[in-house]
């Protein structure tokens, strides 16, 4: 049984201008300490995907799915209570800016010491303790007097390490890094995958990790979600995904990265961009700016079909990156 | 190609096309410590020296901190450098007078990597574009609507959206219209700061093919300032990866890719995550942070975060010298194979 189960989630924001889908019915299994990266540009609802599964979405935000469940324990149904005593210690969040989602009021060490206490109620000396190894076991240098810095005394990375410890503090079974590194600079960037991998090797959690960069997924995750407005496009092992895309959208994606241009000069680009509330086609969502669009495509929206190692959202699934018209695969559903 | 190569002939040759050149460039920045303590001084930039040539770009790496904002703010004459001469054809900027100055600044112009944060919300596009052209020339009202409106289609804007404001824009033609603004008034050299860094990957390769086109087209002179070397490697003719103020390795982009000389190059592009797995090169982890600038290390800036560091390291600043087609700062440069 996967550690966490959804089917069907969909999540609507109440807006002025009517309600907005930023979720469509996504499906995510993730599996026991193992790593799946959410992958798609901005407006493609990973974010508010990953706010879902911890619970932390606002009152405008509407849940709804057919399934969700954490370690056999259903989500939907449990009361907040419930809901409060699983986010924070079995499902932990890393967020993505260090320096914003600390609190600059409180020393580092009160803000670690706060999940020990709520969750393992912990005090005094053994709390204490705790959280120096915490900091110690996230690569800080000097715990003991790191526990009284205020986060503007520390730099990005060593803040986004104190958000790590936060998040790995009750020993969760699943972390939720939503872009942990955008903040970062490279070499800090490194550091902080290199980290994330270590303590979910060793603590066996699994982890999702969100990200816009198909490099930082491309060599952290086994298993990769490539989103496109609000719905999942394609998912697969990532090498295989990577090696052979099998939706337009995911091929057209990683031939505009400048480095599988080498020896171009112009990059490869997708024209227009992600629909927004007001301008969704009736047809795939993909096929204003597919390269492949036939009339079937403008006009029906595609299932995800199976393909191999995975699915795809799309009528005519590419095949060594070329468009294999004809070869259509059963339906799933 | 004039940096690494200097040989006479070549030299004179790369001359005529030179626009701007930095020699030595200096900024010292003093801040205060506390109420009792002397002030400290922050070397944000410490020797950087460069040509730029017409129609080619010279990328600017380095992680935050390393003076690669401060170098724009100099050469754009934003802030007049401590010491160093920053010579535009060949005349220093120093000692001109004011109306020259004026005339000067209009040649470089700048894009900056926030497309949200660097366009005034409250203008229109249409205001955004002439304002430069109202400060700068004698034009007519109508004559600077019809340029702005003219540099909107150059950029891949339609003309009727002219009278929008930012907020109607995507982060993708949010940055065009500031790249538009950059080339109203006929700039040479453009500076941009991380142009590409805030944007999704399919707006990143249109405006980075949009950067290219134009500079084809105008035959701009681009200073590329970025943290990204897969994006660097593929826009820029030369390449200087900066620490701690100082330029460490120095040349054509192709030289200083396939064959990294400084042991900082060498982590940078070990850490830059890729997609191909046979593009992964070695794993050099980098060990710590950027240390402080107010407080740097004695000898190499660079000795505390590197795997080949020995006692010379800590004891002797490397001096920037020819090594292998490039400027490299390491002692060791001509081991690292």
């Amino acid at each position: 049984m996967p550690l966490l189960d959804i089917k069907n989630l969909s999540v609507e924001f109440t807006t002025r201008a009517g309600t907005f889908r930023a979720v469509d019915g996504i499906d995510l299994t993730v599996d026991e300490g193992e790593v799946v990266g959410i992958v798609g540009e901005s407006g493609s609802g990973k974010s508010v995907t990953s706010l879902a599964v911890m619970g932390l979405l606002g009152s405008n935000g509407r849940v709804v799915a057919d399934r969700m469940m954490f370690a056999g324990r259903d989500l939907l149904t449990m009361s907040p209570g419930q809901r409060r005593k699983i986010t924070g210690k079995d499902v932990a969040m890393v967020f993505q800016e260090p320096m914003t989602s600390l609190n600059p009021c409180f020393t580092v060490g009160f803000q670690i010491m706060e999940t020990l206490r709520v969750h393992e109620g912990l005090s005094g000396k053994a709390l204490r303790s705790r959280a120096i190894s915490l900091l110690e076991q996230v690569g800080i240098p000097a715990p003991e007097t790191r526990l009284s810095a205020f986060p503007h005394q520390l730099s990005g990375g060593m803040n986004q390490r104190v958000m790590i410890a936060i998040a790995i503090a009750c020993n969760p079974r699943l972390l939720v890094a939503d872009e942990p590194t955008t903040a970062l600079d490279v070499t800090i960037q490194k550091q902080i995958l290199d980290l994330l991998v270590q303590l979910q090797r060793e603590r066996g959690m699994a982890l999702i990790l969100i990200t816009h960069d198909m490099g930082v997924v491309a060599e952290t995750a086994q298993r990769v979600v490539v989103m496109y407005a609000g719905q999942v496009a394609e998912t697969r092992p990532v090498d295989a995904l990577f090696e052979k895309p099998r939706h337009p959208y995911t091929g057209a994606l990683l031939d505009a990265l400048p480095e599988r241009a080498l020896g171009k000069r112009r990059l490869p680009t997708i024209p227009g961009m992600v629909p927004g509330i007001a301008d969704r086609p009736s047809g795939c969502l993909f096929s204003p700016r597919c390269r492949f669009a036939d009339v079937r495509c403008r006009a029906e929206r595609p299932a995800l079909f199976d393909v191999d190692q995975g699915r795809a959202r799309c009528f005519y699934p590419l095949a060594d990156g070329q468009h294999a018209a004809g070869d259509i695969p059963g339906e799933v559903f | 190609m004039s940096i690494e190569t200097h040989s006479p002939v070549i030299e004179a040759e790369a001359d005529r096309s030179v626009v701007l050149e930095a020699r030595d460039l200096r900024k010292h920045y003093a801040v205060k410590r506390g109420a009792f303590k002397p002030m400290a001084t922050v070397k944000a930039l410490d020797g950087v020296s460069f040509r730029l040539q017409a129609g080619k770009t010279l990328a600017v790496v380095g992680e935050s901190g390393c003076g690669k904002s401060t170098l724009a703010r100099s050469v754009t004459m934003i802030e007049p450098p401590t010491s160093g001469e920053l010579l535009y054809d060949g005349r220093d900027v120093v000692g001109r007078s004011a109306a020259e100055m004026k005339e000067l600044r209009r040649t470089v112009q700048m894009v900056f990597q926030n497309p949200y944060g660097s366009l005034n919300p409250r203008k229109t596009v249409g205001s955004i574009l002439t304002e430069p052209l109202v400060i700068n020339t004698a034009m007519e009202k109508h004559e600077r609507r019809e340029r702005a409106v003219a540099m909107m289609g150059k950029v891949g804007l339609r003309p009727d959206q002219v009278d929008r404001y930012p907020h109607m824009f995507s982060g993708g033609q949010r940055q065009r219209i500031a790249i538009a603004r950059a080339l109203m008034l006929n700039p040479r050299v453009v500076v941009a700061d991380e142009p590409v860094s805030a944007l999704d990957v399919s707006i990143q390769a249109q405006v980075l093919n949009l950067m290219m086109d134009l500079q084809e087209e105008l035959n701009l002179a681009y200073l590329f300032i970025s943290h990204d070397l897969s994006v660097v490697r593929h826009i820029a003719d030369s390449l200087m990866v900066m620490y701690l103020g100082k330029p460490v390795e120095h040349g054509a982009k192709d030289v200083v890719f396939t064959r990294p000389r400084h042991p900082y190059t060498r982590i940078l592009l070990a850490a830059t995550p890729r997609v191909n797995a046979g593009l992964r090169s070695e794993r050099v982890v980098p060990k710590g942070e950027l240390p402080s600038p107010l407080n740097p290390p004695p000898g190499c800036a660079f000795h505390k975060r590197c795997p080949f560091a020995t006692e010379r390291c800590a004891a002797e600043v490397p001096p920037l010298r020819p090594v292998d087609e490039r400027l490299v700062a390491c002692h060791y440069a001509e081991e690292m194979n």
